[in-house]
């Protein structure tokens, strides 16, 4: 996996401060943020994940053409035998366990960066409510049009034998 | 504005209400901003019927943008050098959620004054729901 053009836009970078709940002046106003420290609009800290709408193969994005697997005229488009035993149509997934940023610097509206992806380590755990926990980290580089590193990411994902609800 | 490392001192704290009540329309609001549109997350059907849920649940990377807002209140605007978070708990619509940094120790690296910050978000039941750290360039 790779993300080989992830532009960083002002319009992108508002509709995620708004997300987050966070009406900080720096993400979307040029006006403000031109009389501050930094200079100019900025993204907020964790913008970098959203560099999942720029990734071709993003599977937790419904592509035209493909089965997804969320509800239609069914619960899920999926189609799948139910083993003997199980207590659901699906198993419990995988759920983001961590995330970690390291900044080299803060992204722009016009920066234009690349993701290169590589697999970290792995490792398992017991878990009381959840059965066998499998642990897999994910690290993201990403550079921008100069070719600097601004941003290390650092993600570990987890997939759990059975639900967890709270 | 930063914060200057002649006035912060370990064990500083720093805290705010990030959400009231956390709707369903906000967790869409953030699968369609992050690009992340796993059911789990809006479809109550599937999050219900087939993946085994009481209902759907926020994206962990929301607590973490959520969370980030007081962080950068704290300690300024593109000041951030690490930020870093386990998700410990699951967050639920109706969950309204309180971020907490503390000063954990002021450093210098170089010609630079950096903080060091432990992090923490409960739910309303006072759970944390997030725990973490950060790190941020101080002013002299």
């Amino acid at each position: 996996m790779a993300i080989e053009r992830f532009p960083v836009e002002a319009s992108h970078i508002l509709m995620f401060a708004r997300s987050v709940g966070d009406p900080n002046p720096i993400y979307a106003d040029e006006g403000h943020a031109a009389g501050t420290e930094v200079g100019g609009i900025i993204a907020p800290p964790t913008f970098a994940q959203a560099s999942a709408q720029f990734d071709p193969d993003y599977f937790l994005r419904p592509k035209p053409g493909e089965v997804w697997f969320g509800s239609g005229k069914e619960p899920t488009g999926l189609k799948r035998e139910k083993k003997e035993g199980e207590s659901s149509g699906s198993s419990a997934g995988g759920l983001h366990a961590e995330q970690h940023f390291t900044y080299h610097r803060h992204l722009r509206p016009g920066d234009v960066l690349t993701g290169t992806v590589k697999p970290g380590e792995t490792w398992e755990k017991e878990g009381k409510r959840s059965g066998k926990l499998v642990f897999s980290e994910t690290i993201t580089e990403y550079h921008d049009q100069n070719g600097e590193l601004v941003i290390t990411a650092r993600g570990v994902g987890v997939r759990t034998e059975r639900v967890i609800e709270s | 504005m930063a914060l200057s490392a002649s006035v912060i001192k370990v064990g500083d704290t720093h805290h705010e209400i990030v959400v009231d009540n956390l709707t369903r329309t906000q967790i869409v609001q953030y699968a369609g901003a992050s690009g992340d549109y796993n059911p789990i997350h809006s479809d109550e059907v599937f999050a219900t019927q087939v993946a085994g849920y009481p209902t759907v649940f926020a994206h962990g990377m929301l607590t973490m943008g959520l969370t980030a807002m007081m962080v950068t209140n704290f300690v300024g605007d593109g000041r951030l050098t690490n930020y870093g978070v386990r998700f410990v708990r699951q967050v639920w619509p109706g969950d309204s959620l309180t971020a907490t940094a503390e000063v954990a120790g002021v450093r210098t690296e170089g010609a630079e004054s950096l903080v060091d910050l432990t992090i923490t978000t409960v739910n309303q039941n006072g759970e944390p729901v997030l725990t973490g750290t950060a790190t941020a360039r101080l002013d002299p």
